[in-house]
């Protein structure tokens, strides 16, 4: 299936969002995470299952003024 | 009584805010901050490089949410909808912190912010229960709408982002400190320590700035000029100034003198 994620597109097999985080070495990091227009607070990323044409936004912070 | 600066639900020890963008690096970055004696240190939020190395240094470990009071901004946002998604992205990064820098920038070469969106996107977060620092033009009735739609600190420019130029507008921000009851903070267009000093001196609150400490030749030496120069702002307001006089007024007696 195919996913948007920060702004690319991506083929990934079924999976949860913390499995997809783990995969990409951020989970666990300072991250936040938008799904659809939603955030998923990190309590739920082991509960969300990402699905066919999710759009992710997965952000940190940097410096700004 | 130490002085002490109320913006919201937060007490401030520092009137100088500082921004942590256009450092060299992290390290000049933490040193900065720290010689500038800030309790409040803004940060953007970006999008994840997903193929970076995962020991690469997070702004975050330099600038712990421990020891600072951080204010994620929304620059870069052109409308209401994507500053009002990025306050709720920080939110969640910063584990619930609500304290954010709305700004709303034109496309424009003056940076210069799209009020219309501003205001807007302030009545969104107010009533999503954030606590709003609002970058703005220095128009007065935009100021004050501002802190009637809930703002905790209304933030005008005292001249163009990076601009350097120092503090082009001191009767609009005069007409603003008079007219509000938040805390009016100049942020933008500082170029040296007595652009700082002139805004304390108006009787703004604080001042936040980035570019004039981050692109000296030597920060950190310049962040300590600008945490002297606003507390010397500061004191030099609540002292009261002399009156100006268009003559000369002899300091010495002008009785006594030998003949």
């Amino acid at each position: 299936m195919q996913i948007l994620v920060n702004g690319e597109f991506e083929q990934i097999e079924p999976q949860s969002l913390e499995s997809y985080l783990t995969d990409k070495s951020l989970l666990g990091r300072r991250i936040a995470v938008e799904r659809n227009g939603d955030i998923v607070p990190r309590s739920q990323f082991t509960n969300v299952v990402i699905e066919d044409g999710d759009v992710l936004e997965i952000v940190h912070a940097i410096g700004g003024g | 009584m130490a002085d002490r600066i109320q913006v919201g639900s937060y007490t401030l020890k520092s009137r100088l805010l500082v921004g942590t963008g256009k450092y060299r690096d992290l390290d000049e970055t933490g040193h900065a901050i720290e010689a500038s004696g800030a309790d409040v240190v803004t940060m953007a939020v970006r999008r994840t490089n997903l193929g970076q190395n995962p020991n690469e240094p997070n702004l975050l470990d330099v600038i712990s949410p421990d020891r600072y009071t951080l204010l994620p901004n929304t620059a870069g946002c052109h409308t209401a909808d994507d500053a009002v998604r990025t306050c709720r992205l920080a939110r969640e990064l910063l584990d619930g912190h609500n304290l954010v820098k709305l700004e709303v920038i034109s496309k424009s070469r003056t940076l210069y912010p799209d009020v219309v969106e501003t205001l807007s996107a302030a009545r969104t977060l107010v009533e999503d229960n954030f606590e709003v620092m609002v970058y703005t033009s220095d128009d007065p009735l935009i100021a004050l709408e501002l802190e009637v739609i809930g703002c905790v600190a209304v933030m005008p420019l005292g001249a163009p982002i990076g601009s350097g130029l120092g503090l082009q507008n001191s009767y609009n921000i005069r007409e603003i400190l008079e007219n509000l009851k938040v805390p009016v903070i100049v942020d933008a267009g500082v170029g040296t320590a007595s652009d700082a000093t002139v805004a304390m001196e108006l009787g703004c609150e604080g001042v936040l700035m980035n570019t004039a400490i981050a692109e000296a030749k030597d920060p950190v030496k310049m962040a300590q000029a600008m945490r002297l120069a606003i507390e010397s702002g500061r004191l030099a307001y609540e002292a009261g100034r002399m009156p100006r006089k268009r003559y000369a007024d002899a300091s010495s007696p002008e009785t006594g003198l030998i003949e």
